[in-house]
C-alpha cells in the first residue's frame, strides 16, 4: 500500500489529523475515572466522579432528554406535512420557504437566540418555561427534519404513486397516511436522529435562553468547565459522549441509508 | 377537500411557526439595532471604533487560518481515504467525523485538556507550555470542528470524482503530481470553495469554543455577548448580530450554489 | 357503463391547447383504444376521464346517467394502469391489490375472497406475498392490473400499460391483455402510440392528431376506409403516391393508375397487399430494396421509368 512517498506524506497528514481530534477525546475519558488528574493515572481509577456528577447534574441530563424528545415530536408535526407540502408544490415560493426556515444553520445560534430574546424575553411566563429553550432547539433542528424527509420524497415519483391511490379511492389524508408516510419512513428515522443529536448537543442558542433552573447538559458542562475541577468536568464530558456517540453512530447510519434511497 | 387545499394545509403549521418564532424575532432584533440614541449609524460604528473594527479583523483573521488549514488537512486526508482500502480506514473515518455533533463548549474543553496548565502538553514538555487560552487555542478549537465538516465535503465530491479523467491524463504521460494539480484539484474546487465557506462561516459565528477559550481574546460572538449580557449595550449587540448573520448566510449560499449541498451539523 | 364526453376540452395553464373539444362514447363492455404519436392530447383525454386533469368550462363528462365533470379522482370509481404502474413500494403484492378495498371499507373476509379471486384471474397466485421490488416488468403490469380492478371500478383506463416492457414481453402481454379485459367484461379505454397493439386489443380505435380525434371506428374501419391522409399513415403505413390527376386517371412517373372516382385528388394511398404485379401493369418501376420478413418478402421500389 505504501508504494510512494506521497502516499507517505499523506497516512502522516491523516494520521496527525486523527490524533489531533482523538487524543483529547481519551485525555477527557481518562480525566474522567482517575482519581487525581494532577498526579495522574497512577493516583487509581474510580468511579466517584461519575457519581458525583449524576448527583450535581442528573436534572441537567434529564432535562436534555426531555427537552430532545419534545424537539423530536414538534419538528415531526410540523416537518413531515410540510415536507409533503414542499415536496407537492415544489416551485420558487417552496424554495424560498425552504431557504427561510434554513436561516438558523447559517445564522450564528447567538444570534437567534439574541431574536428571540428581543420579541418574547418580556412575556415573563414564557420567558421562564422550558418551552421557551424548545422553541430554539426547534428552530435550529426542524431544517434537518424537512430535508432529510424531503430529500426521500423527491427522489420517488410521488405524484404518480398518490394517483393510483388516488384512482383507488383514498383520499388526501389517506394519500398521506398510506403512501407518503411508510415510504418516507427512511427520511424520517434520519431526520429524528438527526433531531435528537442535535437537540442534546445544542449550547450557542441555549446558553443565552436558559434560566437558572433550566440547564440543559451543554449548559451545564459548561458549567462545570467554568466552577468544577477537571476530573468533575471530565466525567461530565465522558457522561456527554456515552450519551451522544451511539445517536451520532446511528444518525450517520441512517442518513446514509436514506441516502442510498435518493440515488 | 381538494388535494390543493390539503397540500397547504399541511405547510401552515411551518408557516404559522417560521413567521412566529422566526421571521418576527429577526425583524424585531432588525430594529432593536437602530434603537440606540446614535440611531442607524451603528452599523458605521462597528467600522469607526477601534474596539469593533480589532475585533472584526482578528475573527476574519483567524477564521481564514482555521479555513486554509482544515482544507489543507482534510483535502490531503479525505484523498487518502477515499482512495484507498486498508484495514482501520472505517475506525479513522469514525474519528474524524466523531466531532460533528460535539458542542463548541466540549470542543473547547478538549484544547484546554491538550493545551491547558494541566493540559497534555504543559505535563510532557519541560517549558511551562498553556495555549488553551490565546489566539492558538481557538485556532485550533476551530480547526477541531472544522475538519471533520471539511472532511465530509471533500470525500463526498471525490466518490464523484470521474477517475478516467485521471487515467487519460496518466495515459498522456502525466507524473501523479501533475494528475494532481491538472485533474484532481481542479475537479475538487468547486467543492473546496464550499467547504472552504462552511469552515469560515462556522469559524466567524462560532460562541461556545470561544466561550470556554476566548475569555480574553475579542471574537465577534464573545463581543455581541458580553455587549448583551455585560454592557446591556443592546443595540450594537443586536448590530453586531446582524452584520455577522448576514456574513455567515451569504458564504453559506455560496457554498450551497456550489456543491448543492452543505454539511452545517453542529453549532461550533 | 356507457361513457359519454361532450364538448370536452383543455387548455394548459401556460395556453398550450392540449385538447380541442371532442365528443366521445364508449358502450358498455366496449374497449376503446386512444392511439396517436406522443402530444396528440390521448393521455390528457384519459385523466381528463380519471378525473386527474380538470376540463375547460363547458365540458361534460357522463358516467351512464351521473354527471362526474367535476367529481374527483377518488369518488368515480375508476380503475387506473400507470404506465410506470405506480405500485406502492411499502405494500406486498397482496396489500397493493387490497388497497382499494380497505379503502372501501370492506370485510376483512370479503376483501381475502376478492383479493383470491384477482390473483387467480391474473395468475399471480404465487406471488401475493413478495415485495414489489421483487417482481419483473411483466408482473408489475400485472399486479397493476389486478389492482386496477379488484374495487370493481366502472370504467377501467390504462395509460400505456404496455409501453415499460422490452420488445419481446411486450407482444406476449398485448395477447394477454387483450384476453383479460375480455375476461373482466368491462368498458375499457387504454392508450398506446403503438398501432399494434391498439389494433391487438381495441374493439374501437380513435386515432388522435394535435389535439382532436381524427377518426374513430373499428381496426377495419380505420384500414380499409381512413377518412384522411394522416389516418392512413399512421394506421397499417399505407404507401403514398403523389402525382397529377386528369379526370379519372392519376399520372405518375412511371405510368398511370385509374382512380375508383373522379376528383379524388392527387393523393393515393395504396396498402401494400393490394398492389398485383403481372405482365399486364400500368406502372413501372426500379426496385431498390428487398427484405425477408418470415411470411413474406417487402419489395421497395421507385415508381419511375427508365426504359420507356
Amino acid at each position: 500500500m505504501l508504494k510512494s512517498k506521497t502516499k507517505i506524506l499523506q497516512l502522516f497528514v491523516t494520521l496527525t489529523a486523527c490524533a489531533f481530534l482523538f487524543v483529547p477525546m481519551i485525555l477527557s475519558l481518562l480525566a474522567g475515572v482517575t482519581s487525581n488528574y494532577f498526579k495522574g493515572v497512577s493516583s487509581g481509577l474510580t468511579l466517584k466522579w461519575v457519581f458525583k456528577v449524576w448527583e450535581l447534574y442528573a436534572d441537567s441530563i434529564f432535562l436534555s432528554m426531555g427537552l430532545a424528545f419534545a424537539c423530536l415530536i414538534v419538528t415531526l408535526i410540523i416537518g413531515l406535512p410540510a415536507a409533503y407540502g414542499l415536496a407537492r408544490h415544489p416551485g420558487w415560493l417552496s424554495r424560498l420557504l425552504e431557504e427561510f426556515i434554513s436561516l438558523p444553520l447559517a445564522i450564528p445560534g447567538l444570534a437567534i437566540a439574541l431574536a428571540l430574546l428581543q420579541l418574547y424575553g418580556s412575556l415573563k411566563g414564557f420567558r421562564i418555561s422550558w418551552t421557551f429553550i424548545l422553541v430554539g432547539h426547534v428552530l435550529y433542528t426542524l431544517p434537518f427534519m424537512v430535508r432529510s424527509i424531503l430529500a426521500v420524497l423527491a427522489s420517488m415519483d410521488l405524484k404518480t404513486l398518490e394517483e393510483g391511490a388516488a384512482s383507488l379511492g383514498a383520499s388526501s389524508w389517506q394519500r398521506f397516511r398510506d403512501i407518503v408516510v411508510p415510504n418516507a419512513m427512511p427520511g424520517i428515522l434520519a431526520g429524528a436522529l438527526t433531531v435528537v443529536t442535535l437537540s442534546i448537543g445544542e449550547f450557542n442558542i441555549t446558553w443565552m435562553l436558559h434560566t437558572p433552573y433550566l440547564k440543559t447538559l451543554p449548559v451545564g458542562l459548561a458549567d462545570s468547565y467554568a466552577s468544577m475541577r477537571l476530573e468533575i468536568a471530565s466525567a461530565y464530558t465522558l457522561v456527554f459522549f456515552i450519551l451522544i456517540v451511539p445517536l451520532l453512530m446511528a444518525m450517520q447510519w441512517a442518513s446514509a441509508r436514506a441516502q442510498r434511497i435518493t440515488l | 377537500m381538494t388535494n390543493r387545499s390539503f397540500v397547504l394545509l399541511c405547510l401552515t403549521p411551518l408557516l404559522i411557526f417560521s413567521i412566529v418564532f422566526l421571521a418576527l424575532p429577526l425583524m424585531r432584533l432588525f430594529l432593536a439595532s437602530g434603537e440606540s440614541e446614535i440611531g442607524w449609524s451603528i452599523y458605521l460604528e462597528i467600522l469607526r471604533k477601534p474596539r469593533y473594527l480589532n475585533t472584526l479583523v482578528l475573527t476574519v483573521l483567524v477564521s481564514l487560518a482555521t479555513t486554509f488549514a482544515a482544507l489543507a488537512v482534510s483535502t490531503i486526508a479525505g484523498m487518502f481515504l477515499s482512495r484507498n482500502q486498508f484495514k482501520g480506514r472505517g475506525i479513522l473515518l469514525s474519528i474524524m467525523t466523531l466531532p460533528l455533533a460535539f458542542p463548541g463548549v466540549v470542543i473547547g474543553f478538549l484544547i484546554i485538556l491538550l493545551g491547558g496548565r494541566q493540559g497534555l502538553i504543559n505535563q510532557i514538555t519541560p517549558g511551562h507550555v498553556v495555549f488553551a487560552y490565546s489566539v492558538i487555542g481557538l485556532f485550533l478549537g476551530y480547526l477541531y470542528f472544522s475538519i471533520p465538516r471539511v472532511l465530509l465535503t471533500v470525500m463526498a465530491a471525490a466518490e464523484k470524482l470521474d477517475t478516467s479523467l485521471e487515467e487519460a491524463a496518466r495515459t498522456m504521460g502525466a507524473s501523479p503530481f501533475r494528475v494532481v494539480v491538472d485533474v484532481i484539484l481542479p475537479g475538487l474546487m468547486p467543492s473546496l470553495i464550499a467547504a472552504g465557506a462552511i469552515a469560515f462561516a462556522t469559524a466567524m459565528g462560532a460562541f461556545g469554543t470561544a466561550f470556554t477559550l476566548a475569555t480574553n481574546i475579542d471574537v465577534i460572538p464573545m463581543v455581541i455577548y458580553t455587549e448583551f449580557t455585560l454592557s446591556a449595550n443592546i443595540a450594537m449587540a443586536a448590530a453586531l448580530s446582524i452584520v455577522l448573520g448576514i456574513v455567515t448566510w451569504a458564504l453559506l449560499l455560496i457554498a450551497r450554489s456550489l456543491s448543492g449541498t452543505t454539511v452545517a451539523v453542529g453549532g461550533g | 357503463m356507457t361513457l359519454r364526453l361532450t364538448n370536452t376540452s383543455k387548455t394548459f395553464p401556460d395556453g398550450t391547447k392540449a385538447l380541442l373539444p371532442t365528443e366521445l362514447t364508449v358502450k358498455t363492455g366496449e374497449i376503446v383504444s386512444l392511439l396517436g404519436p406522443s402530444g396528440c392530447g390521448k393521455t390528457t383525454l384519459l385523466r381528463i376521464i380519471a378525473g386527474l386533469e380538470t376540463s375547460n368550462a363547458g365540458s361534460e363528462i357522463w358516467f351512464d346517467d351521473d354527471n362526474v365533470t367535476t367529481l374527483p379522482v377518488e369518488r368515480r370509481k375508476v380503475g387506473m394502469v400507470f404506465q410506470s404502474y405506480a405500485l406502492f413500494p411499502n405494500m406486498s403484492v397482496r396489500a397493493n391489490i387490497g388497497y382499494g378495498l380497505k379503502i372501501q371499507k370492506l370485510s376483512k373476509l370479503e376483501i381475502d375472497s376478492r383479493i383470491t379471486e384477482v390473483l387467480e384471474m391474473c395468475q399471480l397466485q404465487d406471488f401475493s406475498a413478495r415485495a414489489v421490488s421483487q417482481l419483473s416488468g411483466g408482473q408489475r403490469q400485472r399486479v397493476a392490473l389486478a389492482r386496477a380492478i379488484a374495487p370493481r371500478p366502472r370504467l377501467l383506463l390504462l395509460d400505456e400499460p404496455l409501453s415499460a416492457l422490452d420488445a419481446a414481453m411486450r407482444k406476449d402481454l398485448r395477447d394477454e391483455l387483450a384476453v383479460l379485459l375480455r375476461e373482466f367484461e368491462i368498458t375499457a379505454i387504454f392508450v398506446t402510440h403503438d398501432q399494434n397493439e391498439a389494433m391487438a386489443i381495441a374493439d374501437r380505435v380513435a386515432v388522435m392528431s394535435d389535439g382532436h380525434i381524427v377518426q374513430i371506428g373499428t381496426p377495419e374501419e380505420l384500414y380499409r376506409n381512413p377518412n384522411s391522409a394522416f389516418v392512413a399513415g399512421f394506421v397499417g403505413n399505407a404507401m403514398h403516391l403523389d402525382g397529377k390527376s386528369t379526370g379519372n386517371e392519376l399520372i405518375l412517373e412511371g405510368g398511370s393508375l385509374k382512380l375508383p372516382s373522379k376528383g379524388a385528388g392527387h393523393n393515393v394511398y395504396v396498402r401494400a397487399e393490394d398492389v398485383h404485379i403481372d405482365d399486364n401493369g400500368s406502372l413501372c418501376g426500379q426496385v431498390e430494396t428487398i427484405t425477408f420478413l418470415g411470411t413474406h418478402y417487402r419489395v421497395g421500389s421507385r415508381v419511375s421509368c427508365p426504359i420507356c
